[in-house]
């Protein structure tokens, strides 16, 4: 590795006050840590590290800007009452069987009785019981709480995550072969992640399942083909590919060289072993659960520890219009024991600090259970009033955020609507809310909505900043 | 002067020739050119002379055969079709083939799917068509492409239709737009038929035009979905100053009256499919041209301006008159096309000139779409996709026969067509559908378990391997099959000499010879 490769994998050209002559004075392990150092020394005067990157926002004094977000998405819209805004006195017509919620290891914060072990992690997070938007549909509220935004005209805006991919993936400097926005495992397929920032941004979805024995993650670990033959398979191509070569000098093939290149790293080289939690030790695996969920959250610890932005962890299954009851005593162990083994590993690692964990559905559900048929005990969808969770990367845990009336129908407190959490959430990862989004019309698009554009808002989440 | 011309292009072509696998010896001399040079290529021609950048040569046979097949009907030419192509001795068995193809049931398909992503046929989100209307709004595209509908009378039928979202479906071009409100509308109509983002435009233009489009009403029925689309005669006049009429400015500045008896998108499907009105004409000839040559006269096809104007004119202008001249027949512009030497070049340059693929002297690399390219996956193997929607219950499961260019909703996809850029249908923009290639898409046809596993258990291949004993040809079949050619004697070589490890070599070779195939850029590209 060259100096300037080095100097440019640590962010440092350009912004670094040591020139390139004083580092090759120093020699290479003297420079990289001075190199290293300066960083430490800019991210403790609370500048962030990437100062390189056009829409960084100055983070507050003594904090260190967030690198990574795992988003815990419960595709369907979980129930609120039996999470994490539980109205114990609200009688059985809301509660059903699940009346008796628990305390927490933070006074005063009750949540549901199937969360344990979140209950003894409830420092680490904080409960925003006020989400709102009023959308009753899954993909418009779905559309909302990932966007910030209602539905509209031409423009399908992108998602966080693709807009962290935007600001913190290839285009500023990411360098990783591991994609810089990973889902597991599934896409959500009704709702285009990337929006109108296009193909480039679409998350990486693995496929395959990381409680099997082996996680084929698609693409990248094959079932039943070794590697000797991987390699016999590639020789082949490489001599049959006459085209390929005859063209060599064209754009297209330049690109697709680049893209294949890329893919045999991740096949045959290091970056792809971050999906083979064999690696794991035993009793690891064990505490996130071995099931889809738990594994997934211990797939995407992996993926924070090699610095990747942004991961989503699709969770099927929380449109509960029927046997609702019973689906809850079945999926929340397994959620209370993935999320919280998370939380309590990525503290334990000292990764809680740089890594925001983001919980939330695109709406909650009917405070009053739907006893009649065709429900017989379902409940329906409800966006008027719903939860989401966030931990770490700076946010303070411990808090409760607003509140909802007597039987969680509708906001009492402090409305938060989705894009004042987004707006959060870009802030502590150091995106400039008044940065703009490249788009197909080359509108000028601020990448926060503002209340100007019509947009409701109530402000970011200053309490939990 | 002519004899050193003949000379160098000898050499260049042998040049080309020894370093070439894809195109083979050129019969360009023998067959290919049509009887005379067309006005097409007299103008490209005369364009690139000016230029001073030089034609590349006719692709070859084999090159065309491929070509024509995925550009005209989205379709890889199967082992019989090629080798029939490929040996038949015809002179003008080019033309013919481009006859035979535009005549095909897959024509109809393929440009169905097109049209379906400029049409926004998609049942949910942001374009809520509804499944039932999406299928409807399919069909009655595929319909009108089945029949080759002229192209007035099918933008005029859209424009102007009124009735059931279920009955009549080309009312779903009203419900196909992300907002109601008139201003919406007429984006719509200025991007779809007039090449135009009216967001560049004048303010004042597009609100004029949106009043032709002021009284088109919604209402539901009693079944489910159902929406009726009608000419609501008193929405908007109810509003104006003027009772009783309306004014409304046509984008090239005349002024009407509107009264109530008439419904205001009649008067602007009038103004739109007149053939003295150069905007319609100009959007979709120049849309062909480049659906078929990978670059607009006018690019982007779909942001016609002032300040950017055709690169030639003239060529332009020759195609807008010969639509009109054959009463809107899109098939006979197609045809000009494909019979053209422009379209026929091989896509290896002759110039470094960075313009000379935008000024058509060679054709341009690009990647096959996501629902071509896993349609010929699939035909290769004889296998097929699965498809379903999950709205509304009860699930739809779409037929395993039918192919991936004939999904009709956009809302029916999945995680292979995703990543390969199928267009998402939410905007109509021609740029939505991304061709550009991925690591992940690497990834994927590399080593995933889906093209893996339709390699590996394919019973086509399978037959194909008990059948052919002979190794040379069991790979020239696999050669005809997955790149439309014949095996060189070079690259026979390296087949016969491959031994894979830890698997039977007969069989490992052949799963490997189709998987490296399937593999390389020349199938991979349209070229």
């Amino acid at each position: 590795m060259s100096i300037d490769d080095l100097l440019e994998q640590l962010g440092a050209i350009g912004t670094s006050p040591v020139s390139r002559r004083a580092l090759l004075r120093g020699g290479l392990l003297g420079a990289a840590a001075f190199v290293l150092a300066g960083g430490q020394r800019r991210a403790s005067a609370a500048t962030p590290a990437t100062a390189s990157s056009p829409a960084t926002a100055s983070a507050p004094a003594g904090k260190k800007t967030a690198t990574s977000i795992i988003q815990i998405w419960m595709w369907g819209g979980p129930s609120q009452l039996d999470t994490f805004d539980p109205k114990p006195d609200a009688g059985y017509d809301y509660c059903g069987p699940l009346n008796s919620p628990i305390a927490t290891n933070v006074d005063g914060i009750r949540i549901g009785e199937l969360l344990p072990l979140l209950a003894k992690q409830a420092d680490k997070y904080s409960i925003i019981r006020s989400m709102t938007h009023g959308i009753n549909a899954h993909e418009t509220a779905a559309y909302m709480v990932q966007t910030g935004r209602a539905p509209g005209e031409r423009l399908v805006y992108p998602g966080v995550g693709a807009v962290v991919s935007l600001f913190k993936g290839y285009d500023a400097g990411y360098r990783s072969l591991i994609p810089p926005y990973v889902v597991l495992t599934e896409l959500q397929g009704r709702f285009s992640e990337a929006g109108f920032l296009g193909a480039k941004y679409t998350p990486f979805a693995t496929g395959g399942d990381p409680a099997q024995a082996r996680f084929s993650v698609e693409g990248i670990i094959a079932p039943n083909l070794s590697d000797q033959r991987q390699q016999d398979r590639r020789e082949l191509l490489n001599k049959l590919d006459g085209f390929a070569q005859q063209m060599k000098d064209d754009p297209q093939m330049k690109g697709l060289a680049a893209a294949e290149h890329q893919a045999y790293e991740m096949i045959l080289g290091d970056a792809g072993k971050v999906f083979d939690l064999s690696q794991e030790p035993d009793d690891v695996r064990d505490r996130y659960g071995r099931n889809t969920f738990g594994q997934s959250c211990l797939v995407a610890r992996r993926l924070v520890e090699r610095q990747v932005p942004y991961i989503t962890i699709n969770s099927k299954g929380w449109d509960t219009h029927k046997q609702h009851f019973q689906t809850m005593r079945r999926k929340l162990p397994e959620m209370d024991k993935g999320l919280a083994t998370l939380l309590q590993d990525l503290s334990d690692r000292g990764l809680l600090d740089t890594t925001i964990v983001w919980w939330s559905g695109e709406f909650g559900r009917t405070p009053r259970v739907q006893w009649e048929p065709p429900w017989n005990g379902g409940r329906g969808h409800w966006g008027d009033a719903f939860c989401a969770v966030l931990a770490g990367g700076g946010f303070r845990g411990g808090a409760v955020v607003g509140a909802t009336d007597a039987k969680g129908e509708q906001v009492k407190e402090r409305p938060v609507y989705p894009c004042d959490l987004i707006a959060s959430l870009y802030e502590r990862m150091g995106i400039d809310p008044a940065a703009t989004l490249p788009n197909p019309e080359g509108l000028p698009i601020r990448l926060s909505p503002t209340a100007a554009e019509g947009v409701k808002t109530n402000g970011r989440l200053k309490e939990l900043l | 002067m002519r004899r050193i011309v003949i000379i160098s292009f000898l050499l260049v072509g042998a040049f080309f020739t020894s370093a070439s696998t894809a195109e083979g010896p050129s019969s360009a001399d023998r067959n290919g050119r049509t009887a005379g040079e067309s006005q097409t290529d007299r103008l490209v021609n005369a364009r690139l002379a000016r230029l001073g950048i030089p034609p590349a040569d006719l692709c070859s046979d084999a090159v065309f055969l491929r070509r024509a097949y995925l550009d005209v009907i989205g379709t890889l030419p199967t082992e019989p079709e090629a080798r029939e192509f490929l040996q038949n001795e015809d002179p003008g068995k080019r033309t013919a083939l481009v006859d035979q193809l535009l005549a095909r049931d897959e024509f109809a398909l393929y440009w169905a799917m097109k049209w379906s992503d400029l049409l926004r046929v998609k049942a949910e989100f942001p374009i809520n068509l509804w499944p039932n209307a999406a299928q409807a709004y399919h069909r009655w595209i595929l319909t009108s492409l089945r029949e080759n509908k002229p192209y007035d009378q099918f933008v005029r039928e859209l424009l102007t239709a009124s009735g059931s979202n279920f009955r009549a479906p080309a009312v779903n071009f009203y419900r196909a737009v992300q907002g109601r409100q008139p201003q919406s509308i007429a984006r719509a109509v200025a991007l779809t038929f007039m090449g135009c983002r009216a967001e560049k435009w004048p303010k004042d233009r597009l609100e004029n035009m949106a009043i032709f489009f002021s009284q088109v009403g919604y209402k539901s029925t009693a079944e489910w979905k159902e929406e009726i689309v009608f000419f609501d005669a008193g929405k908007s006049l109810a509003a104006a100053t003027q009772p009783a009429s309306l004014s409304a400015t046509f984008p090239d500045s005349t002024t009407v009256r509107l009264t109530g008896d008439r419904d205001g998108r009649e008067v602007f499907a009038d103004w739109l499919v007149n053939p003295k009105n150069p905007w319609f004409t100009a959007a979709i000839v120049n849309r062909t041209w480049y659906w078929l040559m990978g670059c607009g006269l006018v690019q982007e096809p779909d942001d016609f301006r002032p300040d950017n104007p055709p690169g030639d004119p003239e060529l332009l202008a020759y195609l807008q008159k010969e639509l009109v001249a054959s009463h809107y027949d899109l098939k006979h512009i197609y045809r000009l096309i494909l019979i053209s030497e422009a379209y026929q070049r091989s896509c290896v340059p002759k110039s470094a000139d960075a313009n000379a693929a935008a000024n058509f002297a060679c054709y341009p690399l690009r990647q096959l779409e996501a629902e071509v390219l896993i349609d010929a996956v699939c035909q290769i193997t004889g296998s097929t996709e699965k498809y379903s929607s999950a709205i509304p219950e009860p699930y739809t499961f779409i037929p395993q026969d039918v192919r991936s260019i004939a999904l009709p909703d956009g809302s029916i996809t999945s995680s292979f067509l995703e990543m390969f850029g199928r267009s998402p249908r939410d905007t109509g923009l021609e740029s939505e559908r991304n061709n550009r290639p991925t690591a992940a898409q690497r990834l994927h046809l590399l080593n995933s378990s889906h093209v893996l596993s339709k390699i590996e258990q394919s019973r086509k291949l399978q037959a194909l391997i008990q059948s052919r004993a002979n190794p040379r040809e069991l790979a020239t079949s696999l050669y005809l099959m997955i790149l439309s050619r014949f095996p060189t004697e070079e690259e026979l070589q390296v087949v016969l000499a491959y031994s894979p490890s830890g698997v039977p070599k007969r069989r490992g070779t052949a799963m490997d010879l189709t998987w490296a195939l399937i593999n390389s850029a020349e199938f991979l590209y349209r070229h």
